[in-house]
């Protein structure tokens, strides 16, 4: 083609009418940016919040004016809005301002929940902290999806693996160390651990050896886990008298936790907090930097050309569905040894279904699925957090329950759109057959 | 050609009196064949006729029943196709075997992989990679995602990868069927510059030009058995196809004059986008008469199957209109334009042909399902719709174990009868085929092309697009060629030479420059 046919096909392209993804992104941007600077900027309170870095009495923070804010946000979603439709030359601006759009979403949320509250002010350095320790169970949990998934096995029973973690574990912490004794407890989550392998190894079984349908599994294992530990916790852990105990302890950072102001909120954490980080790093390393991580995506992908290079198919897939399953037996861990020191019936409480929210929303990447758990748990913070400050609209205050689902519906439909969509490994949920 | 050096020649491979059942059919039944130092040998056979069995059974992939395999005089038992490479031998499938989101060099490497300490080690994969592509003529580029490759780039990354692992016996499942004209060319250069280094080839196919073309030597296979070993001075494409159907094959299409009627579909500056929203289709007229086929010639590319699905109703226009029997028909239904009496035969068999993991039965009433005959206020009548299946199944010689077979389970040729058979029952008027015999054997193609005669002298208009120009010409009254989504020119099949219709399709215009 010569260049001019090729001018001609590319106006032709764009000149298409119709509206895709990234035009209704734009036009949601849109109607938003002109209800806050129509609707919300006049209306809301003009007297100064202040976000605070560290707890009282006296913290450091930063003052701010909360129209201003929300007109400043306001106009950037009205640009990306603008961009959206712009001409050619202009569109590569759109796609950043998007993610820019869709990252101001937060600070709107914390400008518009202090404003509209009774408080004049808020610890934001604590609230990022509680949103990574609640994003440590789903970050967990969709590391395990994303092993599962990219070797092929549709995992829905990492709720039940999960639980199955948190109750065994915890049960063998309050038989054989009285939920006393760090020695015992650092067994237990070791427990807790295996017990998640040797739950996902039933899955795998299910699925690789009996071809049984993934969903099917799942659903069996999350069934499975339930019954069981409620059980045991009615028959075993009750019957132990002990409902509480230690669990693990904070530590801080060497040097970064003496940081002044943040330091002592961001680097002092719990050691499964801590684990977390290193299971997703490791995840990442292992999975796009090794020769079995490789392996184990090519199973995901195209198990049947995985096969004609001498991959074992079956084998990378019990490897990486079983170590899905010791991941998140660390997450049921999380829940009873670490969270809280104590066991209740199905205490994971859907986390294993927002980890698998969690994995396609990070488009099964390590660090997406990270992002995606760590969005879920600054919704999940978000919400406590907007109790505590008692948000009303003129003079109505609004139900606890929709404070806490608020910032769930938000992140997910604005980011969604920046996102955009989401394809998982191709052979996922494919029972594979050997050749014969 | 690179003949056997020297004298005496010196096998690499020998595969003696294999034998191979599946439930309900021997695939292969006492195969022998040698391949020796250096030389092309060239499997072929209809579809079906067990060529792929026998070869996944020397890569590993299947393990014999009986009889054995010898790598360089030493008897061989493969467990997987790990033991396969590891002794040399390699093989590029006729359905690649690649992985789309990886990067080519990952799938080079995926199952040998190149690694420092722990970690993969792309780099020195990469130099691997291209100092191969240098020496065998195979440009790849190592950091290029496969999916965004062509189909003839793909290949070469399937040879590389098999080089990769040093093969040296390369086994080579119909590589010629997902090429172009040109691709065909190149690629036939490239495997002499392999066998130029010494590697030995078994070649499969059913196209007889490409046998005669680079086989040094030929085995011939039909229902699993060899019928006959050739070397490619000896034979000929008639004697090959004799052996290969195993009766007399007719060449030539058989056919009346046409007694054209009245015009059936027309289109009048049809305007179609593709999925990208191009417009590949740019102003197309053309007036099918009942009682003729109408030839579409073109490059591949050039707005044949938009305007294919656009006429069938499965693509919106972007502009003009569809005409059938008088009737404007655009942008109506698929059923609304089949209940009409227009048959398609799509030209992607797996996507649109059939449903893949239904039966037999029915993929031969996708169309009819929700007829009187074969429902009743919304329940399926299994019984009729079985009936017709085996009516038809035995009319149009599909090879089935029974019509309640999952399509998926037959040959492309066979799963192609199905479609053809249902598409070409009832009562039609007009019938759009598209790439009818891509990839189908030589009985396959005749038994096609007879029914699509057949169609013509009973009065159906048909309007057929194809890659293969012999299948246009020797079917076709008229020939249109398709030029960047609009006719070219029109001729009279007859009159028409290759000549004139390669440059109308290379160029637009029978006088060649513009």
């Amino acid at each position: 083609m010569t260049t001019v046919e090729h001018a001609a096909g590319a106006t032709r392209a764009s000149g298409r009418i119709g509206l895709d993804r990234q035009s209704i992104t734009g036009l949601v941007f849109g109607v938003l940016g002109i209800a806050l600077l129509a609707g919300v900027a006049p209306a809301i309170s003009g007297t100064s919040r202040r976000f605070n870095f560290e707890p009282p009495p006296d913290p450091a923070g930063i003052g701010f004016h909360p129209p201003t804010w929300v007109i400043a946000i306001g106009v950037l979603f009205l640009l990306t809005a603008v961009l959206g439709f712009a001409p050619p030359e202009a569109r590569r601006w759109a796609t950043p301002a998007r993610l820019l759009s869709a990252l101001a979403v937060i600070p709107l949320l914390l400008v518009l929940s202090l404003a509209l509250s009774d408080n004049p002010s808020t610890n934001i350095v604590n609230l990022f902290n509680e949103s990574l320790v609640l994003a440590t169970p789903l970050a967990l949990g969709a590391t395990t999806g994303l092993w599962c998934e990219r070797s092929g096995i549709i995992n829905i029973g990492i709720e039940g693996t999960m639980l199955a973690g948190a109750g065994i574990g915890y049960m063998t912490y309050a038989t054989i160390g009285d939920a006393q004794s760090t020695g015992w407890l650092w067994f237990s989550i070791l427990i807790s651990v295996l017990a998640g392998g040797v739950v996902a190894a039933l899955l795998a079984v299910l699925s690789i050896r009996f071809g049984v349908n993934q969903i099917v599994g799942g659903v069996v294992i999350n069934l499975f886990a339930l019954g069981l530990t409620g059980f045991l916790r009615s028959e075993v852990i009750v019957k132990t008298g002990i409902t509480t105990g230690v669990g693990t302890s904070e530590f801080g950072l060497p040097l970064l936790s003496e940081i002044p102001v943040i330091g002592d909120q961001l680097f002092r954490g719990k050691p499964i907090y801590w684990m977390m980080y290193l299971v997703v790093i490791g995840t990442w390393l292992v999975m796009f930097r090794t020769p079995w991580g490789l392996r184990v995506r090519s199973c995901g992908e195209n198990p049947h050309a995985a096969e004609t290079l001498g991959v074992n198919v079956v084998r990378i897939r019990y490897q990486s569905v079983i170590l899905g399953g010791l991941i998140a037996g660390l997450a049921g861990a999380w829940f009873s040894m670490e969270s809280q020191t104590r066991f209740e019936d199905n205490m994971t409480n859907a986390a294993g279904f927002i980890a698998l929210a969690a994995l396609i929303f990070g488009k099964w990447t390590p660090w997406g699925a990270f992002g995606g758990a760590l969005l879920f748990g600054f919704s999940r913070a978000l919400g406590t957090r907007l109790q505590f400050l008692g948000v009303e609209v003129s003079g109505f205050e609004i139900p606890s329950e929709f404070l806490q689902a608020l910032p769930f519906i938000v992140t997910l439909v604005v980011v969604a759109g920046a996102v955009g969509r989401s394809i998982p490994p191709a052979a996922a949920g494919q029972p594979f057959q050997r050749s014969k | 050609m690179a003949q056997a050096s020297g004298g005496a020649a010196r096998p690499v491979l020998e595969v003696e009196g294999i034998t191979k059942a599946f439930p309900g059919v021997v695939a292969n039944d006492d195969v022998s064949l040698t391949l020796n130092q250096g030389e092309i040998h060239c499997l072929l056979g209809e579809n079906g006729a067990g060529k792929s069995t026998l070869v996944n059974m020397v890569f590993g992939l299947y393990r014999p029943d009986q009889g054995t395999i010898k790598v360089r005089g030493e008897e061989v038992h493969f467990e997987d196709s790990g033991d396969a490479i590891a002794r040399g031998i390699g093989m590029v499938h006729q359905h690649f075997q690649l992985i789309p989101v990886f990067t080519v060099a990952e799938n080079i490497i995926l199952g040998n992989e190149v690694t420092k300490g722990a970690f993969l080690d792309l780099d020195s994969a990469r130099r691997q990679i291209d100092s191969l592509a240098e020496r065998y003529g195979l440009a790849v580029d190592p950091d290029a995602t496969v999916g965004d490759l062509s189909v003839g780039e793909q290949q070469r990354v399937e040879l590389v990868k098999a080089l990769f692992r040093d093969a040296d016996i390369l086994i080579l499942d119909e590589p010629t069927a997902v090429l172009t004209p040109g691709e065909v060319d190149d690629f036939f250069g490239v495997v002499e510059s392999l066998t130029g280094q010494g590697k030995s080839i078994i070649f499969i196919t059913h196209k007889l030009r490409e046998v005669l073309a680079v086989a040094d030597r030929i085995t011939v296979l039909r229902a699993g058995r060899v019928v006959g070993t050739a070397t490619a001075e000896g034979a000929t494409q008639q004697s090959l196809a004799n052996l290969m159907v195993g009766r007399d094959v007719v060449f030539r299409v058989d056919k009346a004059e046409a007694d054209p009627g009245a015009p059936v579909l027309r289109t009048q500056g049809l305007r179609v986008a593709d999925d990208r929203g191009v417009e590949t289709v740019t102003g197309f007229d053309v007036e099918v008469k009942a009682g003729e086929i109408f030839g579409i010639a073109g490059v591949e590319g050039n707005g044949q199957r938009e305007l294919v699905e656009a006429v069938c109703g499965m693509r919106p226009t972007a502009g003009g209109r569809v005409e059938i029997l008088g009737q404007e028909t655009t942008d109506w239904s698929p059923r609304k334009i089949t209940e009409l009496g227009v048959a398609h035969v799509p030209e992607n068999r797996s996507k649109h042909g059939v449903v893949a993991q239904y039966t037999i039965a029915d993929n031969l009433v996708l169309n009819r399902y929700h007829h009187r005959k074969f429902s009743q206020r919304g329940v399926r009548n299994t019984a009729a719709i079985n009936a017709e299946a085996q009516e038809l199944v035995e009319q149009f010689d599909v090879r089935t174990p029974g019509v309640d077979a999952v399509i998926d389970t037959l040959s492309g040729g066979n799963q192609q009868k199905v479609i053809v058979a249902r598409e070409l029952t009832g009562d039609l008027k007009a019938l759009v085929v598209a790439q009818p015999t891509r990839g189908l054997d030589v009985g396959s193609i005749e038994f096609i092309h007879r029914k699509i005669i057949e169609l013509r002298d009973r009065g159906v208009a048909v309007l057929l697009v194809s890659a293969e120009l012999d299948e246009i010409m020797s079917l076709s009254d008229r020939i249109g060629v398709l030029y960047r989504g609009r006719l070219a020119g029109t001729v009279n099949a007859a009159d028409a030479t290759r000549e004139e219709l390669g440059l109308l399709m290379a160029t637009g215009s029978s006088e060649g420059q513009r």
